[in-house]
């Protein structure tokens, strides 16, 4: 799995490439944490170029949902395909995170 | 604490058709080239192509995860076997640690439980069994380690 950040001002854009699991998970949660520290309070996740994701991959990404909410920030999720909406689904944490078909749509947050 | 068999199940052997074994050291950067052998020969073996990329790889990873931390507390001298059988009925892959296991049964962590949602752990046996036909766990037969059986029924 690699990942890729850009950021402008207070929004950071990470786009997810490969299986976000539990050899990657640390220094993907770690990076965003590093930035959320720097002034980001908004972060988009883009998942158009992943496989999948297991439970400690949503463990990471509930961890910084809760950080930036408590920042008065929100994490928003982009790109999944109907593998990864199912995870969310059965976990019930697409009640936790807004959910986007595409980047454009989580950018304008609708 | 030590794991209690489930309920009694075996791998299956009379018909197999594919039967393969890996032993992988406790790292858990050995699971990605284990789950591509797997989701190979679920590809070979005719498995839906959902199954494939994200019923089975989830799964497996999920249960040589716990297999390597939980089980073995990622320590290096100790390892992680791993046997898979696919036959006309159903794909089993059985992953066994070397570790004091713990009783699944026991845990039943699901989504209307009150801390669900906030926690950062704890949703990996919930994953394995929303998406294997059924899981097992018991004692290893070595009487060392503990045993998780995922299996899956062709649909």
């Amino acid at each position: 799995m690699s990942f890729h950040l850009t950021r402008t001002d207070q929004l950071l854009i990470v786009d997810v490439e490969g299986q976000l699991i539990v050899n990657n998970r640390q220094e993907f949660k770690q990076a965003i944490i590093d930035q959320i520290d720097l002034g980001v309070r908004t972060v988009v996740v883009d998942f158009t170029q992943s496989a999948y994701i297991d439970s400690s991959g949503l463990g990471a990404l509930v961890s910084l949902g809760k950080r930036l909410r408590d920042l008065g920030g929100d994490l928003r999720l982009a790109g999944l395909n109907d593998d990864l909406r199912t995870l969310f689904e059965l976990t019930r944490l697409d009640s936790l995170f807004p959910l986007y078909a595409s980047r454009a749509d989580a950018l304008a947050g609708n | 604490m030590r794991a209690r068999a489930s309920r009694p199940a075996a791998l299956p052997t009379a018909d197999a058709t594919e039967r393969r074994e890996w032993t992988i050291a406790s790292d858990v950067n050995a699971i990605t080239p284990l789950v591509d052998a797997v989701q190979l020969l679920c590809e070979r073996a005719g498995f839906s192509a959902r199954h494939c990329r994200f019923n089975i790889p989830v799964a497996v990873t999920e249960a040589v995860a716990n297999a390597i931390v939980c089980g073995n507390t990622s320590d290096p001298s100790r390892s992680v076997r791993v046997v898979l059988v696919v036959d006309s009925r159903q794909l089993v892959v059985e992953i066994t640690d070397e570790g004091d296991g713990f009783d699944a049964d026991a845990i039943r962590g699901a989504p209307h439980a009150p801390d669900w949602l906030e926690r950062e752990d704890g949703r990996g046996i919930f994953l394995m069994r929303s998406l294997m036909t059924d899981v097992v766990t018991e004692l290893a037969r070595e009487q060392r380690g503990h045993t998780v059986r995922l299996i899956l029924h062709r649909t």
